[in-house]
């Protein structure tokens, strides 16, 4: 430090290139880089789901949130469940790994979210289409709805609407099906899903249902 | 320049205070709630509120009608952006929430900027913000704005209150949630039906909703593992962040770091959280921090990072950044952990419970293992020191030659005491406070961090004064072009005779814009130098504060002594050496280890 009474140098010392440097490095994401296991975190796609507190405004602070973050949101669904007080949000992301945990986080962190958890592979998901074609070939149409197990919700002399169910391959591959007839339009939901089997979907569910029923 | 006197107005303020203060607790009991205002003035009474910073407006009227009776101290602010910054350095000098009122529509707007670094810096904060009658709302009204949109970004929580019975709960929740787990800025939008609309309920005690549950303790085996690495680590630092200040634990890091020998590094926020003369204090390491800092976060072998968000003028290229480093992270938002950097230990907790808990493990480590601790560090610590000695941080000066800022503030550190508030605005009179300023006490450096708020120094003064003790100094460092942006508050500052010093180090420009051109942009000056400045000595008279000028390195003990003396506002225009630049410096981007100590080495 200057004492003031003197003139000083100014700052000192060895220049940049004259220090010492460590080898080490890390990834853009800032995991460190072990140099024997060096992981690249190539995006997947992941199904995220929250139970969250009916209140105004829930949906757009988390989809402002995820959006104002840049991260690639596949599809975002919502619906209450069997507590009116609460809504289960579906959220279908395709991230590097340190993003799908940072969307997790953020979810989490937003006051009215209860409990949010990432389901595995084998979540049972389901999506919906209903998609309107030509109505010149109404046999063909129906055949290729039947093989899809799907329904006709609407046939006239000029288009038929049908809708499909399925998870998200099977209605891709639906779609496909029937490009011939010619697609007018196309609604489809996003994925919904519930973990299998026993398991809870999200971490807070047991407790909630078990002070729910509680005889 | 004349003799400041203390302003009529300032005298009547004086006058009127005892009869504010006898509106006792006893009287308030006494006055039922009749309408939402009166709930919401209830509610902020029952926070503990002592002052409101904020601007008068149509639809926060019924609020401001209420507040006539209540037992609170309102500032009236020239600008809802000066209620904000004044109510967030309220917060960061009181450690509770400060509060900030506007009125809806221009005046919601106003606070945007305060309630962004407010929630950048994670300073705990209240807005009240007026808004139309809500059969109104969604119509584009007079004065209508959606704040509650509009904010939603920048606050931790908001609300927008449904009706008049509830609304006072809701400004207690929201009080709350700003001090609570990671503080940061709540706001309350108040539709003019739901604060003129009768109810007689009384505000329920301000809680947190049962979904916002932080952690306190971090699970006990984390932590034993963690105690582990840094117990076995051969090169360890201490990265304290703000979290340590916010978590009130800047004894437990104090206890921590001495009691193991391990050096400590901060963050811009945490300056202040370990006091800046102890042997183990390497300083503010990052952008601008010291060289020895910037060596010890480059060169370590472990890390314990805790309360701190890893910001990239931090952290520079991440890719850089303690590259060796196992990163022991301690954080109460889980969503820091791993976002900027990844934490190969996570210890999710209170910073100051953690510390605690880290300490109990390290005293099992080093039962189990004599070695491992204390006289191990001993090696880097001496590195550490030999650092210090290397790039010791220090400016060229000419006594003969012009005005250099980095004199200026060591000068006036020298002639206050060791718990003086410094607050700032943004740019290189920011970077040269927290450089050559020793900072020993907590929570007694405010600045704008996150956000990079020009303008913030002149009205976060004004709310540190209010919440610092009678016989601490307050003094502000701002720059010529920051000061411009809100040196209408000063106004306030003569109004309620507030003792603040504010030196302006005055180079005719946006200096740190001006170096940036000078280093990236070939020397391209657009629009960073302010040739057309005022006179801000003359200026701070008209508005009937004291004015010094100082030019010359003799004038500076002098001035200094004549403007600290000054029991009022008083205004130093230091016309100080344009030319000179901020170093040490690590380029944006790049590794924090290769700081460059002057442009040459850019």
């Amino acid at each position: 430090m200057s004492d003031g009474e003197t003139t000083a140098e100014g700052l000192q010392g060895p220049a940049p290139e004259e220090r010492p440097q460590p080898s080490g490095r890390r990834t853009s994401h800032g995991v460190r880089i072990d140099p024997e296991t060096e992981a690249a975190h190539e995006p997947r796609r992941t199904v995220l789901s929250a139970l969250v507190q009916n209140e105004p405004g829930v949906l757009a602070k988390i989809s402002g949130l995820v959006s104002r973050r840049q991260f690639n949101i596949e599809s975002l669904t919502v619906g209450t469940t069997t507590n009116p007080e609460t809504s289960r949000v579906t959220v279908v992301i395709e991230e590097p790994e340190p993003g799908i945990r940072q969307v997790e986080k953020q979810l989490a962190k937003v006051v009215n979210v209860i409990s949010v958890r990432e389901l595995g592979g084998d979540a049972v998901r389901r999506e919906l289409v209903v998609l309107k074609v030509h109505g010149e070939e109404p046999d063909k149409v129906n055949a290729i709805t039947d093989m899809y197990g799907g329904e006709t919700l609407d046939a006239g002399p000029r288009t038929i609407t049908v809708q499909i169910t399925g998870d998200e391959q099977k209605i891709d591959d639906a779609i496909d099906a029937f490009r011939q007839f010619g697609i007018r339009e196309l609604a489809r939901t996003g994925q919904t899903a519930l973990a299998r089997g026993e398991e809870w979907t999200t971490h807070a569910e047991e407790e909630r249902y078990e002070r729910i029923h509680e005889p | 320049m004349s003799e400041g006197q203390p302003t009529q107005r300032a005298e009547e303020a004086e006058a009127a205070e005892p009869t504010e203060v006898t509106t006792g607790a006893d009287e308030t009991a006494e006055r039922p709630v009749t309408t939402g205002a009166e709930s919401v003035a209830r509610a902020l009474e029952r926070a503990g509120v002592e002052h409101l910073f904020g601007v008068q407006g149509g639809a926060i009227m019924p609020v401001y009608d209420a507040l006539y009776d209540a037992d609170l101290t309102h500032v009236t602010m020239a600008h809802e952006q000066g209620a904000a910054h004044a109510a967030d350095a309220f917060g960061i000098v009181a450690g509770e929430p400060g509060v900030c009122l506007a009125t809806s529509g221009p005046g919601a707007t106003n606070l945007v900027t305060g309630l962004a670094d407010a929630s950048m810096d994670s300073d705990p904060m209240v807005a009240l913000t007026g808004q139309v009658p809500s059969d109104m709302v969604g119509s584009d009204a007079f004065q209508e704005t959606d704040t509650t949109g509009v904010t939603s970004p920048i606050t931790k929580e908001n609300y927008f209150a449904g009706d008049a019975d509830t609304v006072g709960d809701t400004v207690g929740e929201a009080f709350a949630l700003a001090r609570e787990g990671r503080q940061g800025p709540t706001l309350v939008d108040l539709p003019k039906d739901v604060t003129k609309g009768a109810t007689e309920r009384e505000p329920e005690a301000g809680e947190t909703p049962e979904t916002y549950d932080p952690p306190e303790r971090a699970d006990s085996e984390a932590v034993e593992t963690a105690a582990g690495v840094l117990a076995r680590a051969e090169k360890p630092v201490i990265l304290a962040g703000g979290g340590v200040l916010k978590g009130e634990a800047c004894e437990e890091l104090r206890e921590f770091a001495t009691e193991y020998g391990i050096p400590v590094v901060t963050t811009m926020p945490a300056v202040g959280v370990f006091p800046e003369d102890h042997d183990l204090a390497l300083e503010m390491a990052g952008m601008h921090g010291t060289g020895y800092a910037n060596m010890a976060i480059t060169h370590c072998d472990v890390m314990f990072a805790v309360g701190t968000r890893f910001d990239d003028r931090l952290t520079g290229g991440v890719e850089t950044f303690a590259p060796e480093a196992e990163i022991v992270h301690a954080d109460i938002d889980a969503a820091e952990i791993s976002k900027n950097v990844h934490a190969d230990h996570p210890l999710l907790g209170d910073a100051g419970t953690v510390i605690e808990q880290m300490g109990e493990a390290m005293a099992d480590e080093r039962a189990a293992d004599m070695a491992a601790t204390g006289e191990r560090f001993q090696d880097w610590v001496e590195q550490c020191q030999q650092w210090k000695t290397d790039y010791p941080m220090d400016y060229a000066m000419d006594e003969e030659g012009p005005l250099k800022p980095q004199f200026v503030v060591e000068s006036v550190d020298r002639a206050t005491a060791d718990d003086t508030i410094v607050t700032t605005g943004v740019g290189q009179h920011q970077m040269w406070a927290v450089q050559y300023w020793t900072y020993t006490e907590p929570r007694t450096w405010v600045s704008s961090h996150g956000l990079g708020t020009m303008g913030y120094g002149l009205p976060s003064a004004i709310g540190a004064r209010l919440a610092a003790d009678d016989d601490q100094s307050v003094v502000c460092f701002d720059g010529d072009g920051s000061f411009l942006m809100t040196l209408q508050e000063l106004a306030v500052a003569v109004r309620e005779d507030l003792d603040i010093t504010v030196f302006v180090l005055n180079n005719e420009g946006i200096g740190m814009v001006r170096q940036w051109q000078d280093s990236f942009h070939g020397g391209r000056r657009m629009a960073s130098e302010y040739p057309w400045m005022p006179d801000f000595a003359t200026l701070a008279e008209a508005f009937g504060a004291r004015g010094f000028r100082m030019e010359s390195h003799d004038d500076v003990e002098g001035t200094i002594e004549a403007a600290l003396a000054h029991d009022g506002p008083s205004v130093v225009d230091a016309h100080i050496d344009p030319t000179e630049n901020v170093y040490p410096m690590v380029p944006s981007g790049g590794a924090n280890g290769q700081f460059v100590l002057e442009e040459d080495q850019l």
